[in-house]
């Protein structure tokens, strides 16, 4: 790339054309698998509607386009995406971005409420048992390995059974007010969480393990000040390189969540579309996740650089 | 009575201890005990071990010390000898897995036998400084310098938020470093090792201690700058400041030492005025070591005349070779500029210079392991560099790499035999049953038990792993051996030993030999002739007695006179 740009805009416009190749390669492989597997979008675009003639059948296929040999579909596809246009849904009748839209809301509200509850915990115990004595270090260590080893919706099942149905403390389906976030929240942070506070730790010890900790100690600093002031920022980025792939596992763990605590929000919607080849609203959904990928990503190269001066310059 | 480093201290004492410990033989300081609540840092009897049971490792044993106020002590002693757990100990800093017990502790005339981890933390930094080996690690590499000097005068509350700044660089002025302002928002990894020891001074100085704690300050520095760095430290000592230094170095504790402690195997052996230990050494051990420092026996009488000079084909030669790399910024940086060499069969070509200067690039290229960017480097006068690597595939066993760090050049999953087999199978005997008697015979050449043919190099010391990696260099019979820092890493007796090894086996086979290293002791102590580089460029060379007798060039007088030598009454 052009060596006379600003390392900055060199960074930038780096990313920029990778964050364009992902989007395309995801949204081509989302239009080739779902054009791969059996089924028939016709019969999603026919419906409930009680006539199913093979006129009405031919008029869909045209109408959509969908008789035209795939690499035309194929370039008509790109072609809309690029003007930004995602399509409508063979099965609602509604632009895409519109439902993905509606949903995006309560989506957000709960894997964001988890990020910062699992961030937060993970912040905490690490901090609180990393160095500490072998007893302590491992009962922790080792009700963190339960809790990564847990699937979501089994934990959620039991949250559910416990909390809502023993002691009728939270609702047991639906969105409405703080309280029916609590519980789908904590299933979605708990394993999460974890394998973060895991990672976390393990940074901090190799940094405790330093040279420099022992001379910030001789400088009378105290062992909570030493993981706070220096420990935590080393463990920052090991922590931060993970978030990428927890970004992604979030969002899938939000689909499971949100079926088990019948919440409404993306989770549905992309169970929904999957199951009736609604393609538009996929590709959007793909498309969807990818941005997010790349935005955290992204992000997290950039804390990687506030945290570790040393990867800044090129020496 | 237990001292406990980091948990709360039970402070009763125990009677049985204290019995046992007035049974043991006196330490060399009882003789006159000083008076511990006038003195700086002083500790009695002082045991520490680590593990628990049948795991349980004494690493110090019953050491005595008296650092008196303004005064340098030096703890001297090889790795293992516990001479660091002591100085840790000293400010309850051992370690959680250590038990430190004491008969008496007194930190600045304190008693600190009781001190709970909330006691020691208002007297490290305040009252006791500690001056670690290796400042990059030793600095947190995510802070800039600012904030580590800093630190000791927030935590003890020294200095307001407003203050910080100006005091920060003050200290780091006192300490000799250059433009404070631009050093203080630096990373310690933009700094060069000096200024990076410099800063780390400067922080353990900040709360304004009484005692400072240099627990091998200048190991990692190139010789000129170890010189400055022990110049700062004298000038802190004549301020008025008490240190502790811990050195395995006998050469650099003369410079700054007013008493001196031998250790080995966590006990101190001997002890005394600095003139006394070094001029009229009692115990065997402390003998040993001084005779260990490299420079201290005579040059070999007649300069082994390498089978004439001139007239005789050289083994290997380069000239006029230039090697360039990309430097990170762009453009290139020149590592090894118009350099010209030769080393005739036999003969032994020092190559000394400190970090930066160009001399492994210049191994590099002798090996034929780098291709020079200009010149050519000749093998018995024919093409070497100018090969491709094919060609010069079967050539290579004439020429064999010693390296500084023979841990990291071995697979540490291969045993010592299969490390000697790979070599062996170069170019040693076809069938493997020869090979296994021949492996065996390379350990006896390099004056090891055959019985290590079955150990890891995990499980070998650090002179065993220098011996097996010579070894190696001698399975395939070369001619010449490329020795880049080989007894750096080493222990000063051990160095001593693997020096009379090279030699032996120079007498013995007639090796040629590129010797490389920064420590021009070691340099003078094996060479015929010596070159001396700095940052790429050959600024001298000649005959080893000429180029360091008379030196011509500025800078080898610089080089020659930043050696810390031991006194010459030293025995």
């Amino acid at each position: 790339m052009n060596r006379r740009l600003p390392p900055a805009a060199r960074w930038l416009l780096h990313r920029a054309v990778g964050a364009v190749l992902v989007l395309w390669g995801a949204a081509s492989l989302a239009f080739l698998v779902l054009h791969l597997v059996p089924g028939d979008p016709v019969t999603t675009l026919l419906g409930a509607s009680a006539t199913d003639s093979a006129a009405l059948r031919q008029e869909i296929l045209r109408e959509y386009r969908l008789d035209d040999p795939l690499a035309v579909q194929y370039a008509a596809f790109l072609g809309r995406l690029a003007t930004g246009d995602l399509g409508s849904s063979y099965q609602q009748q509604q632009p895409v971005s519109l439902i993905i839209g509606e949903q995006l809301g309560d989506t957000a509200q709960l894997s964001l409420s988890a990020l910062v509850l699992l961030v937060a915990g993970a912040l905490v115990t690490a901090a609180a048992t990393a160095g500490r004595r072998r007893r302590v270090r491992g009962a922790v260590s080792g009700a963190e390995l339960v809790a990564v080893s847990t699937p979501a919706f089994w934990l959620g099942i039991v949250l559910l059974t416990v909390f809502s149905f023993r002691l009728n403390l939270f609702p047991v389906a639906g969105a409405g007010d703080w309280r029916s976030l609590v519980l789908p929240v904590v299933t979605l942070a708990v394993p999460f969480g974890s394998l973060l506070a895991q990672v976390l730790r393990e940074g901090m010890e190799a940094a405790l393990h330093q040279p420099f900790a022992l001379t910030a100690r001789s400088r009378g600093l105290s062992g909570t000040a030493l993981r706070l002031r220096h420990a935590l920022r080393h463990a920052a980025v090991p922590a931060v390189t993970l978030s990428g792939w927890l970004a992604g596992g979030l969002l899938g763990g939000t689909v499971m969540v949100e079926t088990v605590f019948a919440r409404p929000g993306l989770g549905r919607v992309a169970l929904d579309a999957i199951s009736n080849r609604d393609i538009p609203v996929v590709v959007g959904l793909v498309l969807l996740s990818a941005a997010v990928y790349l935005v955290v990503n992204a992000f997290a190269d950039l804390l990687c650089l506030w945290a570790d001066p040393r990867l800044r310059s090129p020496a | 009575m237990t001292v406990s480093t980091t948990e709360p201290a039970p402070d009763a004492p125990d009677p049985a201890d204290a019995a046992n410990t007035e049974d043991a033989p006196d330490g060399p300081d009882a003789a006159s005990p000083p008076d511990p609540t006038a003195s700086a840092l002083a500790v009695r009897s002082l045991t520490v071990s680590f593990g628990h049971g049948r795991r349980r490792r004494t690493v110090v044993h019953d050491v005595s010390l008296t650092l008196a106020p303004g005064e340098c002590l030096a703890l001297v002693g090889e790795s293992g000898s516990g001479k660091s757990v002591t100085a840790r100990s000293l400010i309850g800093l051992a370690g959680p897995d250590a038990a430190v017990r004491a008969e008496g502790l007194w930190v600045n005339g304190r008693d600190a036998t009781g001190f709970r981890e909330r006691d020691w933390r208002t007297v490290r930094g305040r009252v006791v400084g500690l001056v670690s080996q290796d400042a990059l690690g030793a600095l947190d590499p995510l802070r800039r310098i600012g904030a580590e000097v800093a630190e000791p005068l927030l935590v003890h509350s020294l200095a307001t938020r407003a203050e910080v700044p100006g005091r920060v660089n003050a200290l780091l002025a006192g300490a000799g470093v250059p433009e404070p302002e631009v050093r203080a928002r630096q990373y310690p990894h933009q700094l060069s090792g000096g200024l990076r020891q410099r800063a780390l001074i400067a922080s353990a100085t900040a709360g304004g201690p009484r005692v400072i704690v240099a627990d091998e300050p200048t190991t990692a520095l190139d010789v000129t700058v170890q010189a400055r760095v022990l110049e700062l430290l004298r000038e802190l000592k004549e301020s008025g400041t008490a240190l502790l230094l811990i050195s395995h170095d006998l050469a650099v504790v003369a410079q700054l030492a007013d008493r001196i402690a031998v250790m080995t195997d966590g006990r101190v052996v001997e002890s005394g005025p600095a003139a006394d230990v070094l001029g009229a050494p009692v115990h065997p051990y402390t003998r040993t070591l001084i005779a260990s420092v490299p420079g201290r026996r005579p040059p070999e009488p007649a300069p082994r005349a390498p089978a004439g000079e001139g007239d005789v084909r050289p083994l290997l030669s380069g000239t006029g070779l230039v090697k360039r790399y990309a430097s990170p910024g762009g453009g290139r940086r020149t590592a090894v500029s118009h350099v010209d060499f030769t080393v005739a069969p036999g003969e032994t070509l020092g190559v000394v210079g400190e970090s930066g200067s160009g001399k492994s690039t210049l191994a590099a290229l002798a090996m034929g392991l780098l291709a020079p960017d200009e010149g050519e480097v000749l093998l018995d006068g024919g093409p070497w560099s100018a090969l491709d690597e094919r060609r010069r595939r079967p050539l290579r066993r004439d020429i064999q790499l010693v390296h500084q760090d023979p841990l990291g050049s071995f697979d540490p999953r291969f045993t010592v035999r299969r490390i000697l087999d790979e070599a062996l199978s170069v170019a040693g005997p076809a069938r493997a049953v020869r090979r296994r008697e021949r492996a065996a015979e390379l350990l006896d050449q390099v004056g090891l038990d055959p019985e290590l043919l079955e150990r890891r190099p995990a499980r070998l010391s650090g002179g065993q792993r220098q011996r097996v990696a010579i070894a190696r260099a001698l399975a395939t019979g070369p001619r010449l051996l490329v020795c880049d820092e080989p007894v750096s890493a080493l222990d000063v007796t051990v160095q001593a030993q693997v020096l009379e090894l090279l030699a032996r086996l120079r007498e013995t086979y007639g090796l040629a030999m590129l010797f490389i290293s920064h420590d021009l002791a070691v340099v003078q102590q094996v060479s015929d002739r010596v070159l001396v580089m700095r940052d790429g460029v050959v600024v001298e060379q000649g005959p080893v007695a000429e180029v360091l007798g008379a030196p011509a060039h500025p800078y080898t007088r610089t080089l020659l006179a930043s050696v810390p030598r031991l006194p010459d009454h030293a025995s």
